[in-house]
């Protein structure tokens, strides 16, 4: 028999009853909520007469609508955003699951709340109703997005229908150069693979770039998992893992910590376990890279140039044709030219404490370029309390910076978060595509420290040149 | 949930790659606490102008394609968030049924669980289908999910592939959370095992 990859080995742990055509219930060991996706899944509770199953592995947050500007404790002004958030408050006391409200130190993005309260562990499953839950996968958890039907049929069975995916494994050997960080991972894996490579499969990422990354720069990676089509991404977990779960609030304890770190330690994929698709890259080859495009797989290093729809075949000769034209940018421009209006430092990619911190290294000191507008938004209250400390939050406002309170904010924009039409950003954010940012506004991906250099110069920046 | 048997209707043509839910259904309409009346803004940024005209050109906005119950688009169909909004809001315009190359993971599993069958074909057959969906209302299309075949205006037959589970369910329109709770047995005999090997979770 050969052996089992990481996600065999969390797959199998969780089959609850698996049909003869395959179709298994897995067992779900942390569900995690949020305001947009889940009124409709409470309501079709309500209307069956059902319960939530197990309200104590239910954790609910408000982010995405909830409005950012120090003026939020008056209430949400628009007034579908706060009924939004209403019925959120109103089903988690109702059926009784874990609640950060807005006015909690502990609420932010759902995605950096989860692991910063020691919810999300090793060898779990993990679901959410967003597509971003693959960030959880930096845990050595198996953590994926799902549909609001699939939000009730958790919240009604604990279970989820699923067939197995298959396995890829993407490898980053060796060593990142000075400026490259987790973000230029993981776009630079989406450009090789294409937003539709990792269709059908779960992928795990290792090599020795991986390992070395913090487990804020390993939830950046699998964060956008899901933007090169993959159901899920996975990091085997080790001692960084463990080291940063140890002492978290909802973390095992004493001896539970022990059996669960016995545990935690079988789970990695065996020498012999074989992949049904191998992507690698070398940590050397990878540059600060920016999108270019409306698609996350129009990534560039920084050095490059537009390029031109006829550098492309298939399919996407249209698709690169249209996004230029969305984007405003002529082919042969140098990216480093591409003058920015906005900056957006935040969202569940690149809002964690280490990304403040990247972003002030590059930022202290100096002043944002005139009529360029910047935007710190931290990835939870308890993020932002940390910034203040550590003095993050001065270097910010200092340079010209908003330094805001917790959510998802610009990076989907349903808040007043919005750009303007025409209106270019720098933004950490997972997702170009158009209107995302605000309508017809022009989103460019990147790093944090890439962010901060753009709004240092008013245009799309090589991170190398003010480091 | 809505049964799926047979469609015959005009298809309308979306040659795009890449679609994403963010086109399908901007955000802005995603403070809804409903899942209906999502129709009218199906494609928005596409459909309509920014004083909230229809922009002419756009395909459902054309007297042929007004009223098409079948899509027909390129790679990577549905991808980005995770938002059901996206087949509600194609279910609620009156479409059942996305034909295109490829599909992303979320989107595909979200249309089965609202009486909407993806389906993905070679690309020969999603060009051939493309033809005929430009010709609108002179080309009907009639999409049988028992044998799994599609028929176009000439008469010819594409065979497509579906999971045997997800037809089945389609077919008699059956509730996902009804069929697993005739499971409950299973489900508690893991949860007992489970919280014996990992208390802690
Ligand atoms: S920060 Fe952005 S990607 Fe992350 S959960 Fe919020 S809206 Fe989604």
């Amino acid at each position: 028999m050969t052996g089992k990859t990481l996600y065999d080995k969390i797959w199998d742990a969780h089959v609850a009853h698996e049909a003869e055509d395959g179709t298994c219930l897995l067992y779900i060991d942390r569900h995690l909520v949020h305001e947009v996706t889940s009124p409709q899944a409470f309501e079709g509770l309500r209307m069956a007469g059902r319960k939530v199953r197990a309200p104590e592995k239910t954790i609910a947050v408000p982010d995405h609508n909830v409005p950012t500007t120090l003026d939020r404790e008056e209430g949400i002004k628009n007034e579908e955003s706060r009924i939004q958030v209403e019925a959120l408050d109103t089903n988690a006391k109702e059926f009784g699951i874990n609640y950060y409200p807005v006015d909690d130190i502990r609420q932010g993005i759902v995605h950096i709340v989860g692991p910063e309260q020691g919810w999300t562990l090793p060898g779990m499953t993990v679901v959410c109703g967003d597509s971003h839950t693959a960030t959880h996968g930096a845990f050595g958890a198996l953590a994926h997005g799902i549909g609001t039907s699939e939000v009730e049929h958790v919240l009604a069975t604990q279970t989820l229908i699923q067939k197995k995916s298959k396995n890829m494994k993407v490898e980053i050997t060796g060593k990142l150069s000075p400026g490259v960080t987790a973000k230029d991972i993981t776009l630079a894996v989406i450009g090789k693979t294409g937003t539709a490579g990792g269709t059908g499969y779960v992928i795990e990422y290792c090599g020795e770039a991986i390992r070395d990354l913090s487990m804020e720069g390993r939830m950046t990676v699998c964060n956008m998992a899901i933007e090169g089509g993959a159901r899920a991404g996975l990091i085997a977990p080790d001692e960084t893992t463990f080291e940063y779960v140890k002492g978290r609030p909802h973390a095992p304890k004493g001896a539970q910590w022990e059996a669960a770190l016995n545990w935690w330690k079988t789970l990695y994929t065996d020498e012999d376990a074989v992949f049904d698709k191998v992507v690698t890259l070398k940590g050397e080859d990878i540059a600060p890279v920016v999108t270019w495009g409306t698609s996350p797989e129009d990534v560039l290093p920084i050095t490059g140039v537009v390029p031109s729809p006829e550098d492309f075949t298939g399919g996407k000769v249209d698709a690169a044709r249209r996004s230029l034209e969305y984007m405003g940018l002529k082919p042969g421009t140098p990216l480093s030219e591409v003058a920015i209006d906005a900056v957006f430092i935040g969202s569940c990619t690149n809002g964690r404490i280490e990304d403040l911190r990247a972003a002030a290294e590059i930022v202290k000191g100096k002043k944002i370029a005139e009529g360029v507008r910047g935007m710190v938004v931290p990835g939870s209250g308890l993020v932002r309390a940390q910034a203040e400390e550590e003095g993050l939050a001065e270097i910010f406002e200092a340079a010209g910076f908003e330094w805001r309170l917790a959510g998802c904010s610009m990076c989907l924009a349903m808040n007043p978060d919005q750009l303007a039409p025409g209106e270019r950003c720098a933004s950490t954010s997972n997702r170009n595509f158009e209107g995302r940012q605000g309508f017809k506004g022009r989103t460019h991906l990147m790093s944090p420290a890439m962010a901060a250099a753009a709004a240092i110069n008013g245009k799309l920046t090589d991170v190398r040149e003010v480091m | 949930m809505d049964k799926f048997t047979t469609l015959t209707g005009i298809a309308a043509p979306l040659p795009l790659i890449n679609v994403d839910t963010d086109m399908i259904i901007p955000k802005q309409f995603l403070k809804t606490i409903k899942r209906s009346g999502l129709g009218v803004n199906l494609f928005d940024e596409m459909r309509y102008d920014s004083d909230g005209n229809e922009v002419e050109d756009f395909v459902l906005n054309k007297p042929a394609h007004r009223d098409a119950k079948i899509l027909v688009s390129g790679d990577n169909f549905g991808c980005g968030s995770s938002r059901e909004h996206a087949p509600w809001a194609i279910k609620d315009f009156g479409i059942s049924c996305v034909i295109a190359p490829s599909f992303a993971d979320i989107f595909f599993n979200n249309c089965f669980k609202n009486g909407i069958l993806p389906i993905a074909l070679p690309q020969e057959d999603v060009d051939k289908l493309m033809d005929d969906a430009e010709r609108g209302s002179n080309a009907i299309i009639t999409v049988d999910l028992e044998s799994q075949t599609i028929t176009g205006p000439d008469g010819g037959e594409i065979h497509f592939e579906v999971d045997a589970f997800k037809k089945h369910c389609l077919l008699n329109g059956l509730d996902d959370i009804g069929l697993t709770l005739e499971k409950v047995a299973s489900i508690d005999v893991f949860e007992e095992k489970a919280a014996q090997a990992r208390p802690w979770v």
